[in-house]
């Protein structure tokens, strides 16, 4: 399981762009390309190999008027489904990239 | 990805993909090879200049992914140039190749060029089952050697297997193949009956218990592998009752430029006769993608017969494939004959029951100036 002190990062061969033909937001990888939701844009935008993902939060709950423990709980959940897709990998806080 | 119908004949969304087939030139004779059996020569061939235009023309198109395929697209010495061309351009770069051309430095170069993932093919895992359906004595431990290659250089991998009658117990062997050598996903593909797989498919096509066997091959497999391997399968469309979405669609979603140039909305499209697909020499993307004949020919639905014009799926299934229409029917714009719904569906039901009960020894190989019916030269083991 993932926590709060985890760095998140794309997988290599895993990107999001900004599509500028269709205006939104993309994320590329390999054999496939899928859009992903406002929210989880929101948070695929603050993946920058070395922001935790408490930091990422706490950016969200500066920006949002929601609870910071609602915003963690979707961050999470969201960051550890595209970790399972392989999308994302978590490294732990000091591990080396 | 989602994509919506088109709005209309001036206004189709934006093609997504290219299959930049840089040449037709390859070392190996798989007899199920995609390309066209009217192979073009070097001498036909688009030079760098060309590409990089088209790529260009791509990105700004809407273009997002770019797979360089060939023949063995690592016979253009300027592969790595173009990678890099299409990487600056913000396009995701894929390599589909035999792998048997690869060595540390000409993927290093490609690495530094950025290319993003390879799709790597093999025949078999059987050395001697495997290079006698690729045509070429030694290919096997050269693509062994360019996985461990593409391991060492962290290389996103996908690992690709054309399955049949001749391989279709070692499924099992070919995922686990797959996982040893680090891929990330494993693509199990049925042959697809086009081209030289369409000439070679008594030799080709499982019955089927065998195709039964594949796919419980992959179910088994996808819940072995469930954390570390993605498995793709593609399935034969002649055990099916519903068409596949070719391309996902006519002319939606994909965009093909052959090596000397012709665009077109499949690789196999140059098989349908009578029709004239556009030059990237003489147009741009943007012109063919929005108004080149060929491409409005079969986009959508205005052009579909009964009992496609009336039916649920046909924002779905976009009628089915028009070169498999042509090959079994003889009229490309027929209902794709796999649709249980189509009025020639019992053809499907003729092409199993005609299918031998035993392979054929001859195959027929891919190559330059090979007339079908030819013998094969690879002596059968």
């Amino acid at each position: 399981m993932i926590d709060e002190t985890n760095i998140p990062r794309f997988s290599r061969g895993v990107r999001l762009q900004h599509d500028g033909v269709r205006d939104q937001w993309v994320v590329l990888a390999p054999e496939r390309a899928f859009i992903p939701d406002q929210t989880a844009t929101e948070v695929l935008r603050l993946i920058d190999g070395t922001s935790s993902i408490g930091q990422i939060i706490d950016g969200l709950a500066g920006r949002f008027n929601a609870p910071r423990e609602v915003i963690a709980g979707d961050v999470l959940g969201m960051i550890q489904d595209l970790s399972s897709r392989r999308v994302l990998r978590c490294d732990s806080m000091g591990t080396p990239a | 990805m989602s994509t919506s119908s088109p709005d209309g004949i001036n206004a189709p969304p934006p093609p997504l993909s290219l299959l930049a087939e840089l040449t037709h030139r390859c070392p190996l004779q798989c007899v199920y090879c995609s390309n066209p059996l009217e192979l073009e020569k070097r001498g036909v061939e688009l030079e760098t200049a060309d590409w990089q235009r088209v790529f260009e023309q791509a990105a700004a198109l809407g273009i997002l992914q770019v797979h360089f395929s060939g023949g063995e697209p690592m016979a253009r010495p300027d592969l790595p140039v173009l990678v890099a061309h299409a990487t600056r351009l913000g396009l995701y770069t894929n390599l589909i190749t035999s792998g048997v051309m690869m060595d540390a430095r000409s993927l290093d170069a490609l690495a530094q060029a950025g290319l993003d993932h390879v799709q790597l093919s093999f025949q078999d895992v059987d050395v001697e089952a495997a290079e006698r359906i690729g045509g070429l004595r030694g290919a096997q431990a050269r693509k062994l050697e360019a996985a461990r290659l593409l391991a060492a250089e962290g290389m996103p991998l996908t690992v690709n297997f054309v399955v049949h009658r001749q391989n279709h117990a070692r499924v099992p062997e070919m995922l686990a193949l797959g996982h040893r050598l680090g891929a990330g996903r494993v693509e199990i593909a049925h042959t697809q009956y086009h081209g030289w797989a369409f000439v070679n498919r008594a030799a080709l096509l499982p019955d089927r218990a065998q195709f039964d066997a594949v796919t419980g091959a992959v179910r088994v497999g996808r819940e072995q592998y469930l954390d570390s391997l993605t498995i793709d399968y593609v399935t034969p469309d002649y055990y099916a009752d519903q068409p596949k979405p070719c391309m996902g669609g006519w002319a939606q979603r994909f965009l093909n430029v052959t090596p000397s140039g012709h665009a077109l909305p499949c690789h196999a499209a140059e098989s349908i006769p009578g029709m004239v697909f556009p030059s990237v020499r003489d147009s741009s993307l943007q012109e063919i993608w929005t108004s080149a004949p060929a491409f409005l020919r079969f986009r959508g639905t205005d052009w579909m017969p009964e009992p496609c014009r009336s039916c649920a799926m046909k924002e779905i299934d976009w009628g089915g494939c028009r070169c498999q229409a042509l090959a079994i029917t003889g009229d490309a714009a027929a209902t794709d004959p796999v649709c249980a719904r189509s009025p020639m569906h019992d053809r499907i039901a003729a092409i199993l029951a005609e299918r031998p009960a035993e392979a054929p020894a001859t195959l027929h190989y891919r190559r330059y100036g090979s007339s079908v019916g030819r013998e094969a030269e690879l002596t059968t083991p």
